[in-house]
């Protein structure tokens, strides 16, 4: 079947990036189909907060293309850059709040400053943001006044009150423990089925990331050297996606040689 | 040695060319920001109403010390009636401007930078371009609009405040008559003092905002220190920067009016 560049919103060709002479992305290639949950796996320090930074126009990258919904993104073209970041919401791995903002403040902000939508307007939809992420009664307080869910919470209903088509996540689920991973897994879903829009997540957690997502990538050492549903994926004999799958099993091994050798 | 002068005398070019573009963009960015007045309301609350105390006792001790040792300089050739003319000239023309400035500085000024060097370095800032609003728009011209009319308020207040402190020590605590003082005060200051104060008090305040946002905004760029070490090194270097500037601008303007 020929497909069509708005059959994938996100395409990556050939993507590189260095800081200070070390490379770390070495030439990626990935296809991102629209309205999909594409998860990005890799070891720490693979290069995925790059990448996803790349994707998001923050950080220039050194050479290849990225097209979104068709259209090549250009770095430091203010016209195309504000078209896409319209379209676009980044979740960062810290929340990145606004902290002396309130948490309604801070779901108000993109529309108070990108749109000319009246106050009463943006008051309306913020507040059903924050409902539909269930922190409505913590409209007022600040940031640091919440725990660490509901910050990832309001990081999202600010990121979706624009209703973007698009929403990348810096890993989500970074620090949480296994029961919060899932709430976190099961909110993205949730709303990406809610609302539409195509998730791109980067993660080191693959359970949880295999269950969630339409299709998974495994990007290490700089290039993508997995993609595929995530059957394929724990299918695959990729000596790199059986070593990052079977983590597990490697440290059983690992402890067992250690215990043995200390008898 | 040649190398070191070359790349420090480059350093400082390509460190100017770069304030100069922070703010070129920062008011490149008004014309498409949007709730622009709230923020400036906002601003000015910071510079204007909370920075007011800190004008107020400086401006009045300043006025108390000036109208002190004015008192014994002049009553040596027994000039005592010209204290008001010193106290007023003294404060109008350069320490009005020059001390309310540095206060400024230090209470309005630091606190910019160190709230802009937080917000970088929680990834806030980034967030707000990723969000597709113009962070200097919204961060840094509402503050250069609320600097430019702010400084020249509370210069005005300063100077105000330290007349009375003048008349305070000299003609309350030392005997000079009120009368003579004020008219003294009245007949020193001409239009020109007026005017040669607040333009000053208005570049005093565009400069060193400017400066202390610089800094802040690009508190991730210090190679030498990182995380909130970076925010206290920017911070300091905003408020020596700024207060170095508002002197060096000083005796710039100054010499175009003498």
């Amino acid at each position: 079947m020929e497909t069509t560049s708005h059959q994938f919103a996100i395409q990556v060709e050939g993507l590189h990036k260095g800081f200070n002479g070390k490379s770390v992305l070495t030439g990626v290639d990935l296809c991102v189909p629209s309205g999909s949950l594409f998860t990005v796996l890799g070891p720490s320090g693979s290069g995925k907060s790059v990448f996803l930074k790349c994707l998001a126009n923050i950080i220039q990258p050194d050479a290849g293309q990225i097209r979104f919904d068709g259209h090549q993104l250009t770095f430091g073209d203010r016209a195309s850059q504000l078209e896409f970041r319209r379209r676009c919401s980044f979740l960062f791995q810290s929340n990145a709040l606004f902290d002396s903002l309130t948490a309604l403040e801070n779901v108000a902000l993109p529309l108070e400053q990108t749109t000319d939508l009246p106050n009463k307007e943006i008051r309306k939809r913020s507040i059903e943001a924050l409902k539909q992420l269930e922190i409505d009664e913590y409209a007022g307080h600040y940031p640091a006044q919440l725990s660490g869910g509901m910050q990832k919470r309001l990081a999202l209903a600010r990121a979706i009150v624009t209703h973007p088509e698009l929403v990348l996540f810096d890993e989500p689920t970074a620090g949480l423990d296994p029961l919060r991973r899932n709430a976190v897994f099961t909110m993205i879903a949730k709303y990406k089925r809610q609302f539409g829009f195509t998730a791109l997540i980067v993660t080191h957690d693959v359970p949880e990331a295999l269950v969630a997502s339409d299709r998974v990538a495994l990007l290490n050492q700089g290039r993508i050297c997995f993609e595929g549903t995530p059957g394929e994926f724990s299918a695959s004999e990729h000596p790199v996606v059986t070593d990052f799958r079977d983590s597990a099993a490697a440290l059983q091994k690992s402890l067992a040689i250690i215990r043995s050798s200390s008898v | 040695m040649f190398y070191w002068f070359g790349s420090q005398t480059l350093r400082i070019v390509y460190g100017i060319g770069d304030f100069s573009l922070f703010t070129a963009k920062a008011f490149c960015a008004l014309a498409n920001s949007k709730r622009l007045l709230r923020r400036i309301i906002s601003a000015v609350h910071e510079q204007g109403t909370v920075c007011l105390p800190v004008i107020l006792i400086v401006g009045l001790f300043t006025g108390m010390v000036l109208g002190l040792q004015g008192y014994h300089v002049l009553s040596r050739f027994g000039s005592q009636g010209l204290l008001g003319t010193l106290v007023s000239l003294s404060l109008v023309r350069e320490m009005g401007p020059v001390l309310a400035a540095l206060m400024l500085i230090g209470q309005a000024g630091s606190a910019l930078a160190a709230e802009l060097g937080i917000q970088r370095n929680t990834e806030q800032i980034v967030a707000l371009e990723t969000m597709g609003v113009n962070s200097h728009g919204y961060l840094v011209a509402p503050r250069l609009i609320a600097a430019i009319l702010v400084f020249p308020l509370q210069t005005a207040v300063f100077v105000v405040v330290g007349f009375w402190g003048g008349s305070l020590s000299g003609s309350v605590l030392l005997g000079v008559d009120s009368g003579v003082y004020w008219s003294a005060v009245q007949r020193a200051v001409e239009f020109q003092d007026m005017r040669e104060c607040f333009m000053k008090a208005a570049a005093f305040g565009f400069l060193s905002i400017s400066t202390c946002a610089y800094q802040g905004y690009h508190s991730d760029r210090n190679t030498s220190a990182m995380g909130a070490r970076a925010v206290s090194a920017s911070t300091t270097r905003a408020v020596v920067f700024s207060s170095i500037l508002v002197l060096v601008a000083d005796y710039i303007i100054s010499s175009f009016f003498v």
